[in-house]
């Protein structure tokens, strides 16, 4: 997007790539067969390997490498046929053997992209490329509280070694917003793949961001301000919001002082949620000198065609073709298909039973978006814990379908269902709701005119409208009335007494 | 090929070495001895040779995504300089993981 199409015509592009660090969802580590539960007490999953003793040995975790390829899979990244791992040199205390085993000049994929399209249209569809995925160890905690007047860090080890893929992609995103859709969309796509919980309170899923402004001069140079790398952001909505920030403090500061891109080391900034500024870090000295090499303790990896196609035939179907299938064969909107697929694998299977039982995908995703998602909101909790399933809610709308009440007195009878876990016989039952026969509704609409001759008179004189307060009437003496029905019978009374 | 000092002081710098004067002379003088011999291999020409990436012919070495016993915390702490029982305690580190 340039500064003549963006919706707020800024006098700069904005400049966004993006690093995402995933902890796959693997029962034990990348090098070891500690469990990688998260929330066990410190320092109760390591072994001699995870926890870097002397003459212990790596062997690396099939299932890790499978979903790192899947992962990379998804985002249409190329595998590599041969793959290797490689020492990453720095001392830290939460990397007990003084360097993290990662993947350096041969990654196992590269060159790939995801998409992300947004159904409201607030930004143009946009494709990020992928540099790179690669498999590496995950470090463990070191916990420091200032507060406590506490002289020592602690550190817990039970995180190190976890499997986690590294995600690189090109600085392809042009704005905060979009940067936050970009990687809802990839969240979404790892979790339905099952590559990872993508929970980014318990840290499977960090981020962080590199920004920079590109300034077109009057001469038609493009002047770029220095990138900064935004780290400690806990949520999608912290993305954002920092970038938001971080956006308005380098055009500040360029307007300031015009520094440019290279005259100046890349600069770290960390993210202070609570009020909302980025701040710059200590620069690690030297920090970036990681003295990779090739890592002697594990063997090279390759894979064949036939793997890539076993790997590629397990994979379960994406986001993005899942809401085209679900557009085509139920016959709903980009829209309505986006707010389902958006809420996960469960949701969408519940719908299809739903649409499949009802005979409809319209119907059945109309009750989804205005009621199952409201009240799945509201309560908390998974679709699979929703006390209303698919054939219960079928059923309910298949009394809407055949007449016995309309929507509005369904809606009643859902929520009662919901709340107490009811069926809709049963509910129906006890709320002793029946159709009203013909002659009940005749008698009801009678009497409700005769009581009411200045209604009567204003729809004779052309406001139709004010049989409304007629049927508000009505449903109070008797709830099981139909408003649609008995507005018409209301009506056809009114111009019969007219003649 | 020779070494610099200057070479060896950031080595040591990484490797979190405290090298006296004394100290860096000697190791300057010395890893460069060593640097020259490994050196001698430049001689040869390594144009049609493919690039080594593990001397062991062997590839795709796995294990089965399965749980084995983990050592108990005290195991696991035993050989700390210090620990609290549950954590390994080290002097206060600030600022974020170099974990990348
Ligand atoms: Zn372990």
């Amino acid at each position: 997007m340039n500064a003549a199409n963006a919706p707020t015509a800024a006098p700069y592009t904005t400049i966004v790539g993006l690093e995402v660090h995933l902890q796959l969802q693997t029962r034990t580590k990348l090098f070891c067969g500690c469990s990688t539960a998260f929330g066990a007490p410190p320092n109760t999953q390591v072994c001699p390997v995870c926890l870097g003793l002397p003459g212990s040995l790596p062997v690396m975790n099939r299932a890790a490498f499978e979903l790192a390829m899947k992962a990379a899979l998804a985002l249409d990244c190329t595998i590599a046929s041969f793959t290797k791992w490689d020492r990453k040199n720095y001392f830290y205390p939460d990397l007990p053997k003084g360097y993290q085993i990662s993947q350096f000049d041969l990654p196992f994929s590269s060159s790939g992209s995801l998409e992300v399209v947004d159904p409201k249209g607030t930004f143009a569809p946009r494709t990020v490329r992928i540099v790179r995925v690669h498999l590496e160890e995950d470090a463990g905690k070191s916990m420091h509280d200032d507060t406590a007047g506490r002289a020592d860090s602690r550190i817990d080890l039970n995180r190190a070694g976890t499997p986690l893929c590294e995600i690189v992609t090109e600085p392809d995103l042009r704005s905060p917003q979009e940067a936050r859709a970009w990687l809802n969309e990839l969240k979404l796509l790892l979790e339905y793949l099952g590559v990872s919980d993508c929970n980014m309170q318990e840290g499977s899923l960090r981020v962080d961001a590199n920004v920079n402004l590109h300034i077109p001069e009057a001469s038609g140079r493009i002047a770029k301000t220095p990138i900064v790398e935004i780290k400690n952001m806990n949520s999608f909505r912290s993305v954002e919001r920092a970038l938001i920030y971080e956006v308005a403090r380098q055009w500040e500061e360029w307007q300031q002082t015009r520094a440019e891109l290279g005259t100046m080391p890349k600069q770290t900034r960390g993210w202070d949620d609570p009020a909302g500024v980025t701040r710059a870090q200590r620069h690690k000295e030297e920090s970036s000198d990681y003295r990779y090499f090739p890592e002697p303790d594990l063997v090279p990896v390759t894979v064949s065609p036939q793997q890539l196609a076993a790997v590629r035939a397990s994979m379960e179907s994406p986001p993005k073709q899942l809401r085209q299938s679900l557009q085509s064969q139920w016959n709903i909107s980009a829209y309505d298909a986006d707010v389902l697929v958006n809420q996960g694998r469960d949701l969408v299977a519940y719908f299809e039973t739903l649409a499949a039982q009802v005979g409809g995908g319209k119907v059945a995703s109309n009750w989804m978006q205005q009621d199952v998602l409201r009240m799945l909101k509201e309560r908390g909790g998974a679709i699979a814990d929703f006390p209303v399933q698919p054939a219960g809610l079928a059923d309910l709308i298949a009394r809407v379908t055949a007449g016995t009440f309309d929507t509005s007195r369904a809606r009643e009878i859902f929520a009662e269902m919901v709340a107490n876990g009811r069926s809709a016989a049963d509910v129906v039952g006890a709320m002793e709701i029946a159709a009203v026969g013909e002659d009940e509704l005749r008698d009801l609409c009678r009497e409700l005119l005769a009581r009411n001759p200045k209604i009567v008179a204003d729809v004779q004189g052309g406001k139709e409208q004010a049989v409304a307060g007629l049927i508000g009437q009505a449903r109070k003496q008797n709830a099981n009335v139909n408003p649609g029905e008995f507005r018409t019978m209301c009506l056809e009374m009114i111009r019969t007494m007219g003649r | 090929m020779t070494l610099s000092r200057q070479d060896v002081a950031k080595v040591g710098m990484l490797a979190k070495l405290a090298l006296s004067d004394a100290e860096l002379d000697t190791m300057t003088s010395e890893l460069s001895k060593i640097v020259g011999f490994v050196s001698l291999l430049d001689e040869l020409d390594t144009t049609s040779v493919e690039p080594l990436a593990h001397p062991l012919d062997t590839q795709n070495v796995f294990r089965d995504d399965v749980p084995a016993p983990s050592l108990s915390t005290a195991e696991a702490l035993q050989s700390a300089p210090r620990h609290d029982g549950q954590y390994f305690l080290v002097p206060a580190v600030l600022g974020e993981s170099g974990a990348a």
